[in-house]
């Protein structure tokens, strides 16, 4: 479809537009750390963070979520589900790894049984995702395929150019965004196209610097769980885990949840929030918990990402090389370290 | 300083003073070092010692306590506050580690460096008071006291309150009035005040990571992790039950907390966490006079001293006194 031009200036403009018709998730600063919030007139926008802190994953899939309510009256109780949502909204400024984030997250809620409520928002979501110009140090994306210059799977993407944003619808749903824009997009001209190129062309020579530049997921993926769930390496690797949830909330593809009631006095809120593998009551059953070490824990999120979900997914990783983990543990533990932890044991064992 | 404590580390291994160290291992970044047991002379060659060894070790030593034989652990000044008040409350063992009291000349703070706009980085280098940021981008030459956590600029000194021995320099990187956050929320309205904390709070994740990280916090099990509580461990739908978390941690680890500032360095969203346990910190040296958690095992915390000239702090008193 046709590239299209808008200037920086007209973005506020734009923002109003989207907002007067529906609602405008994008990355919003507040009290200095930016995150996806809906966007209104106060709104301090930063579309040019590269990482939000946590991810874009919200949008479809919120922290938490009321699933439904039981009210008590005389003796009568109701039970009132909540309604899936029917309101159109758009999701802006996702970058690429997020957006494979949901690519993660639509074969767990989206195959059967279908999660309504995710399926709800997928629907009435429209996605413009923006290109990365200027990589961090934690980034690994390509270690997953993933092109930053190119996000794949939304329905527009635009591109950070000089004083503008390059715009390209790739779906119907990014035709009718293109169409709402109307007067604030251009055509692109050739020199903004040559532009464009020379600026993907670096932001992948930047790539091909970066620290994990040459992080290989060689012995890892579907299949691979007897070689890697008895390894010794867990032992040592686990034991500065401060067993906090901080991995797994800015994660855009960890996706357990837990279910909970929420006693308010007159009846009970039933919903749903964000579970972590590393706390102490995830999975917790009847007969007790299946996972009763800090080790269990540590080694079930790297597993599931790495071993568990590929097999289970056509060999689709559960990772996209986002790197907030890298930035965001307060133990300073992280993927990729796992990932070379077990590199340099097997070449070690090899020698 | 590094060579210095990775021989000393070797010695006390080889001699079975100790049968392991506890300290900070090299990270895959040069701004990332980890937490770490070292079980050998070997091991030792991945132990880092620099500007970004702020994670304070105290409270690993909860669990190192319960292992056999001594543990050998490296603690900053600020880190022996922590491990006093550990001891105070008979959740660490003395004798079972064996403390290096290491200098410090305050540590840095990798959001603030990043926050300068600065990304891409590939080494960073020099130090004490100067370092180089290496990035694809360019390089930067940037003032240590520029970037240093938020605890440096308050640094309770360079004493180190319980130790085996001590080996480096320290120096005091106090440069700002502790109180003056506090302070500064004191003066405003109940309407900014509100507002202030709903900006903050509101950011707030549920991680724990907060709470897991805290020395104050060592609880064999929090009452956040029970499932039948309705402010559990796990995000609500309401926002006042998110608020009731932080409120009543900080109740909690009142006149316990020696203010290292963990809960700030490792907040993923940035919130000031350390502002609370200050407010308390101030309010209890208003009334009972000064006092510092952990300054030494042996005193007694004002919370849980009475005495007969007590103040008695609430609405009641306030209008009586005056």
């Amino acid at each position: 479809m046709a590239m299209m031009k808008i200037s920086r200036e007209a973005m506020p403009a734009l923002y109003a537009r989207i907002a007067a018709e529906q609602s405008l998730i994008l990355p919003v600063k507040t009290a200095g750390q930016t995150n996806f919030a809906a966007w209104d007139e106060g709104a301090e926008v930063d579309l040019c963070t590269l990482k939000t802190v946590k991810s874009a994953k919200d949008a479809f899939f919120p922290q938490s979520e009321n699933l439904y309510t039981c009210k008590t009256e005389d003796k009568k109780i109701t039970v009132t589900p909540e309604k899936l949502t029917d309101e159109h909204f758009v999701l802006f400024g996702i970058k690429a790894c997020d957006l494979r984030g949901i690519e993660v997250l639509d074969k767990v809620f989206l195959s059967e049984p279908i999660d309504t409520f995710y399926a709800a928002r997928r629907a009435h979501g429209t996605v413009v995702a923006m290109a990365c110009a200027a990589p961090s140090e934690s980034c690994f994306c390509h270690a997953f395929g993933i092109d930053p210059t190119a996000p794949a799977g939304a329905d527009v993407v635009i591109w950070p150019v000089g004083e503008s944003f390059m715009w390209q619808a790739q779906t119907e749903k990014g035709e009718a965004l293109t169409a709402l824009a109307g007067d604030l997009l251009a055509a692109a001209e050739a020199a903004d196209e040559t532009a464009l190129e020379e600026a993907r062309t670096f932001t992948k020579t930047v790539m091909a610097k970066l620290p994990y530049a040459d992080l290989s997921l060689e012995g890892w993926g579907a299949g691979k769980t007897d070689e890697k769930f008895n390894s010794p390496v867990w032992d040592t690797l686990y034991k500065g885990c401060l067993a906090c949830g901080t991995c797994t909330f800015v994660c855009p593809t960890c996706q357990c949840y837990d279910i909970k009631d929420y006693t308010t006095g007159a009846g009970v809120q039933r919903f749903r929030c964000w579970d972590s593998c590393m706390y102490s009551d995830f999975t917790m059953m009847a007969h007790g918990n299946n996972r009763t070490s800090q080790v269990q824990r540590f080694r079930q999120r790297f597993m599931h990402k790495l071993v568990y979900f590929p097999t289970n997914n056509d060999g689709m990783f559960s990772c996209v090389g986002c790197g907030r983990c890298v930035d965001k543990c307060p133990a300073s533990l992280n993927i990729v370290k796992v990932i070379r932890a077990f590199e340099k044991a097997e070449k070690g064992e090899t020698k | 300083m590094q060579e210095q404590l990775i021989n000393r580390a070797k010695e006390l291994l080889a001699d079975g003073t100790v049968v392991r160290v506890l300290g900070w291992r090299r990270g895959d970044m040069d701004y990332n070092p980890e937490v770490a047991y070292f079980n050998s002379a070997d091991e030792l060659s991945d132990f880092v010692y620099n500007g970004f060894c702020g994670a304070n070790l105290s409270k690993y030593m909860i669990e190192a306590s319960k292992l056999e034989g001594k543990t050998l652990v490296f603690l900053k000044p600020c880190d022996t506050y922590s491990f006093n008040q550990l001891l105070t409350e008979h959740r660490v063992d003395r004798d079972k580690a064996y403390i290096i009291g290491v200098g410090c000349r305050g540590k840095l703070d990798i959001e603030k460096i990043k926050a300068k706009g600065i990304t891409g980085i590939t080494a960073i280098t020099g130090g004490p008071d100067q370092i180089k940021v290496s990035t694809i981008y360019g390089d930067h030459d940037i003032d240590c006291k520029d970037v240093r956590l938020e605890r440096c600029h308050v640094c309770k000194g360079k004493e180190h309150r319980v130790f085996d021995e001590v080996i480096g320099e320290s120096v005091d990187t106090r440069d700002a009035d502790r109180m003056a956050g506090v302070e500064a929320i004191e003066a405003m309205s109940p309407a900014e005040k509100f507002a202030f904390f709903q900006a903050e709070l509101s950011k707030c994740i549920r991680c724990n990571a907060c709470r897991n990280v805290c020395p104050a916090c060592s609880c064999r099990k929090c009452v956040f992790d029970s499932t039948k509580f309705d402010s559990a461990q796990k995000a609500n739908t309401t926002s006042f039950e998110e608020k009731m978390f932080h409120i009543i941690r900080a109740f909690h680890v009142a006149g316990r907390c020696t203010d290292c500032g963990e809960c700030s360095r490792v907040c993923p969203q940035g919130i000031p966490l350390h502002l609370f346990n200050r407010k308390f910190i101030k309010d209890i040296n208003e009334l009972y006079g000064d006092y510092q958690a952990g300054e030494s095992a042996d005193q007694r915390a004002p919370l849980v001293n009475y005495t007969f000239e007590d103040a008695e702090p609430g609405i009641v008193s306030e209008r009586g006194s005056k």
